[in-house]
């Protein structure tokens, strides 16, 4: 039975999964309920200086019928008094000792700071969060994001804190920033014990086009607001892995960004990760989303042999590489499967005018034929059928070459000219431009578009 | 027991004829549109008889546009709501959807296309204008899919149409024919109100052409004619006692159960003698109304009837039961029907042959004759060099749809010998070219 518990820079929690600063953990009763569902931590609610909140705070971007694959809100930290919060998170640490209480924080002043991380670790909090990411309504202010994208100003304020603090201090980092190693080596540099990213990203997820505003939308206006949820995955492991392979960072990493699966916070932990923070998923479908959760995660780690936690942070951290050491020998062609194949002809059409012509169809059936020349094993086709397995890439070279853009510059054999013959797709076949006319017709035409033949029509019997 | 109680009211009669496609909301809407694959030169295309761009109007319906989607569907095919609600889309669009090859449902193209339809209906929304006007004078005779549809796209190009039905009301056997819980009257009548406010074509109801001196006078104002004619009666099986009370055509009584709803009289022990989908619309219809026992009966084996499988099913779902191998010989009774003399049949190399000795009498109270409809022969020889068929349907060039005589042109029906209201609103639509390119002498 694999170990789900960890100690994150001496942060303790039965299992990796913690709720993200944010409504989720706005209160005593939501942090109880999610630790009697199974949630292993969780980080409260930002306190600090007294907010107001705007009314309608959220947007979100569908896609067809699934809500919510992108979500972003105007929020702003908690607007609950500061007593009634400390109360809370002494009460709760009270009844789940083995839990992770986290208290995140954003203040002003250098005083601000040590009072209110007296108070905190006072409550009885396993750790502090300092929140440097808000990217909305506090940055104005001078805090969250203004200050995450200010790396001298957020070490200073680090230092602040470590002056006083007994416990582990993290740094939560905005995704708001060209290279995210930077306030992360700040962070490092003013004595934090660890960083978790990403905070939300700064968008604006749709536009009202009746009332032409921006949502979420107050009396008729809107802001930029704080994306997140599962289209902001890519991004957050993307930055997670800059700051896991930064020789220089070398601190324990809170995954946050998209998670709502236990598949997802694999993603995280195998790009070195080592607890994950959960927000927009539990705001979707509450907290029962733990079940999953760490079911899939123990399952995996069984099946694959992992003991602990630690023993798969940043397992996949030495295949990711720069793109200049990837094997430019290796070679996939698409290979289709007629027996699978439903005949939708989506690999045809996506080949055909958004890659490199390399599908035909077939006279007599509806499966298309790959043409092996043609195919440069993009993955394209592979990924817009809609059969599970049906297009699989096939590997064609014999695996006993390797050469990377890398070496070759060493060996002085790269394309140099516009026209050198080693460039790539130099000897590509691509059909003739006039080729294309036309093609649309040989497709069915709808009624439409039918063309009512333009026969001679009779005027008289004898005709 | 009858699965069905007799229905005494309007709500009770909705009831038993509970509509097989009902309304999408929008929100089944979105979730059904949203699994279309958008499949290349997609087989669902194929597989209408209007062409209807299927992927692109569900496209529109999952971005937002459903006015964008009726536009599409109602460029295609004037009955879009109606053709969503009865055609038999299971052996047509979304029996050929590639959802089918997954073991997955297939889209149901049907019910997204008369949600489509029935907002820009509900709306008001114009989708079309008359052409501009070309002086030419095209006389339509029948109201029905093909009539219909002739004249809305004779009126975008701008010809000045009559159009003369028989009838009261139009739509032909959409209204009269097709059974009611694929669709209401009140529904069908809308989208004719609908095309007909957009259009501007003039219907004379209740004005049947019937006569050679009536051809005549429509030949000296019209520049040229389309015979949307449909069908005719059921025909006669030419039994003793088929002059019985309470043996009746199915088309009649369906005609019949259409206008009267639950005002309708059935048997309570009825024969369906038949074996296509009239017969299995006329027997479920029969079951709705309360009939306790309702026997199907047709002269070979379940499998050999021209009927659709799901129709056999969904006659079945209701009590049905069907009674295979029989031949009618007579319809006994005394002034009033009391049942079916058969006899037991054979079938050898494709031919019925009866078994000797094997008559029995089948009771019943009711009998419904669903053995096909007659042709229209008497008014069709009325027009001069009009040549039919060896089956009476209506010789035409599938291209122009021009009769052998030329200022004569048909469709549905009565050329095709009897079809869905999707081929008779197709056709009749490609036919309002064929006229144009006679005008136009193009
Ligand atoms: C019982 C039954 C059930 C059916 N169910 C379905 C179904 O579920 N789905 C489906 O797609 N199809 C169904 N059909 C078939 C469909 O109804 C027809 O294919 C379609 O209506 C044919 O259209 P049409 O315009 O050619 O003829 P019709 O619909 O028959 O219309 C002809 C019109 O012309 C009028 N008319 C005839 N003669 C004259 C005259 N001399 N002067 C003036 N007016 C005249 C008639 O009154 C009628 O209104 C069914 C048919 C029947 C009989
Ligand atoms: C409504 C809302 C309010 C948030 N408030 C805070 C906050 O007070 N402090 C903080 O550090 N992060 C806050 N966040 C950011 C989340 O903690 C988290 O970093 C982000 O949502 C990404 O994770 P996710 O993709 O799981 O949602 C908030 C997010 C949302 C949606
Ligand atoms: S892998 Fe790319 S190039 Fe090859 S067939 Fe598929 S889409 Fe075309
Ligand atoms: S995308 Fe897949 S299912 Fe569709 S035609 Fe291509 S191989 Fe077949
Ligand atoms: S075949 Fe099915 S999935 Fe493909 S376009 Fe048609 S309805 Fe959509």
């Amino acid at each position: 039975m694999p170990d789900l518990s960890i100690n994150f820079a001496g942060i303790k929690s039965p299992n990796p999964f913690w709720l993200a600063s944010a409504p989720p953990t706005n209160s005593g009763y939501q942090v109880m309920k999610a630790f009697d569902a199974g949630w292993g931590g969780a980080v409260w609610k930002t306190l600090g200086v007294p907010v107001v909140n705007v009314s309608s705070r959220y947007g979100s971007v569908n896609y067809r019928d699934k809500r919510m694959m992108g979500f972003n809100n105007i929020e702003l930290i908690s607007d609950r008094p500061l007593a009634d919060n400390l109360r809370e998170i002494e009460e709760v640490k009270k009844r789940f000792p083995n839990h992770a209480v986290i208290a995140s924080l954003m203040v002003q002043s250098r005083q601000e700071w040590h009072d209110i991380v007296r108070d905190v670790t006072n409550a009885g909090s396993d750790g502090i969060e300092l929140n440097f990411g808000c990217p909305h309504g506090m940055c104005e202010r001078g805090m969250g994001s203004a200050v995450g994208q200010e790396p001298e100003v957020l070490q200073t304020i680090v230092e602040w804190v470590m002056e006083v603090a007994r416990i582990p201090v993290i740094v939560k980092l905005t995704p708001n920033i060209s290279d995210i190693t930077e306030p992360a080596l700040a962070a490092r540099r003013g004595g934090a014990n660890a960083i978790s990213l990403i905070n939300t990203i700064q968008s604006i997820v749709g536009v009202d086009l009746d009332l032409f505003a921006p949502y979420p939308i107050v009396d008729g206006k809107g802001s930029n607001g704080g994306y997140c949820g599962p289209a902001v995955k890519p991004i957050a492991l993307n930055m997670v892995k800059n700051c896991a392979q930064h020789p220089d960072v070398r601190l324990p990493i809170s995954g946050i960004g998209g998670i709502e699966t236990w598949r997802d916070a694999v993603e995280h932990i195998l790009l070195g990760a080592s607890s994950v923070q959960v927000c927009t998923a539990a705001m979707h479908y509450g907290f029962g989303i733990i079940r999953e959760m760490t079911s899939g995660l123990e399952q995996y780690m069984a099946e694959k042999g992992f003991r602990t936690i630690d023993d798969m942070v940043g397992r996949a951290l030495p295949n990711v590489k720069h793109w200049e050491d990837l094997n430019l020998q290796y070679k996939v062609t698409a290979s289709i499967n007629p027996e699978k194949c439903i005949g939708c002809q989506l690999c045809y059409t996506a080949c055909e005018d958004g890659a490199h012509q390399a599908i035909r169809l077939q006279p007599g059936t509806r499966t298309p034929a790959i043409i092996d020349e043609n195919c440069v094993g993009c993955n394209l086709c592979s990924l817009v059928c809609p059969v599970e397995q049906c297009i699989t890439m096939e590997r064609r070279d014999d695996g006993t070459r390797h050469q990377t853009w890398k070496e070759r510059t060493a060996a002085d054999d790269i394309p140099i000219t516009f026209n050198d013959e080693r460039a790539g797709g130099r000897h590509h076949w691509v059909p003739e431009p006039a080729a294309a006319l036309g093609k649309e017709r040989e497709k069915t035409l709808p009624g439409k578009a039918r063309l009512y033949k333009e026969v001679a029509v009779k005027q008289k019997i004898t005709e | 027991m009858a699965e069905y109680a007799t229905p005494t009211t309007e709500q009770e009669f909705a009831g038993n004829f509970a509509q097989l496609k009902p309304l999408m909301s929008n929100s089944e809407a979105m979730l059904e549109s949203s699994r279309c694959l958008f499949c290349f030169d997609a087989p669902c295309i194929k597989a209408c008889p209007s062409g209807i761009d299927i992927p692109l109007f569900i496209r529109q319906i999952n971005s937002g546009n459903a006015t964008g989607a009726a536009r599409t569907i109602y460029e295609a095919n004037y009955f879009g709501n109606a053709c969503g609600k009865v055609c038999p889309t299971e052996v047509l669009c979304e029996g050929s959807c590639v959802y089918t090859a997954t073991g997955a449902k297939p889209i149901e193209i049907g019910r997204l296309q008369s949600h489509a339809t029935r907002k820009v209906m509900d709306q008001g929304k114009h989708l079309f204008q008359p052409g501009a006007a070309t002086g030419f004078r095209v006389a339509v005779i029948g109201a029905g899919p093909a009539g219909i549809s002739c004249a809305c796209e004779l009126r975008k190009l701008g010809h000045e149409v009559e159009v003369f039905e028989a009838r009261s009301r139009p739509s032909g056997l959409t209204l009269y024919g097709v059974a009611p819980y694929k669709i209401t009257n009140e529904e069908t009548l809308a989208e004719m109100a609908y095309l007909e406010a957009q259009l501007g074509f003039r219907v004379h109801y209740n004005h049947p052409i019937s006569s050679r001196p009536e051809l005549e006078k429509l030949e000296s104002e019209y520049a040229a004619i389309f015979l949307g004619i449909g069908l005719g009666h059921t025909s006669a099986l030419g039994l003793p006692g088929e002059e019985r009370d309470n043996c009746v055509g199915a088309v009649e009584f369906i005609e019949q159960l259409r206008i009267g709803q639950q005002h309708t009289a059935v048997g309570r022990r009825v024969i369906v003698l038949g074996g296509g989908n009239t017969a299995m619309d006329a027997a479920s219809e029969s079951a709705r109304l309360g009939a306790e026992r309702v026997v199907l009966a047709y002269r070979r084996g379940k499998e050999e009837m021209g009927a659709y499988a799901f129709e056999y099913d969904l006659a079945k779902s209701v009590g049905v039961q069907g009674l295979f191998n029989v031949a009618p010989l007579e319809i006994t009774g005394n002034g009033k029907v009391e049942g079916v003399k058969f006899v037991r049949t054979a079938t050898r190399n494709g031919q019925v042959h009866p078994v000797p000795g094997s008559e029995f009498v089948e009771p019943c109270d009711m009998v419904i004759k669903a053995t096909g409809q007659a042709k229209q022969t008497r008014f069709l020889n009325f027009i001069p060099e009009l040549q039919l068929d060896s089956r009476g349907r209506i010789v035409f060039n599938p291209a122009t749809y021009q009769t052998t005589n030329p200022r004569y042109f048909a469709a549905g029906d009565a050329a095709n010998g009897g079809a869905e209201v999707v081929n008779a609103a197709a056709d009749g639509k490609a036919a309002a070219h064929g006229i144009h390119g006679f005008l136009t002498k193009n």
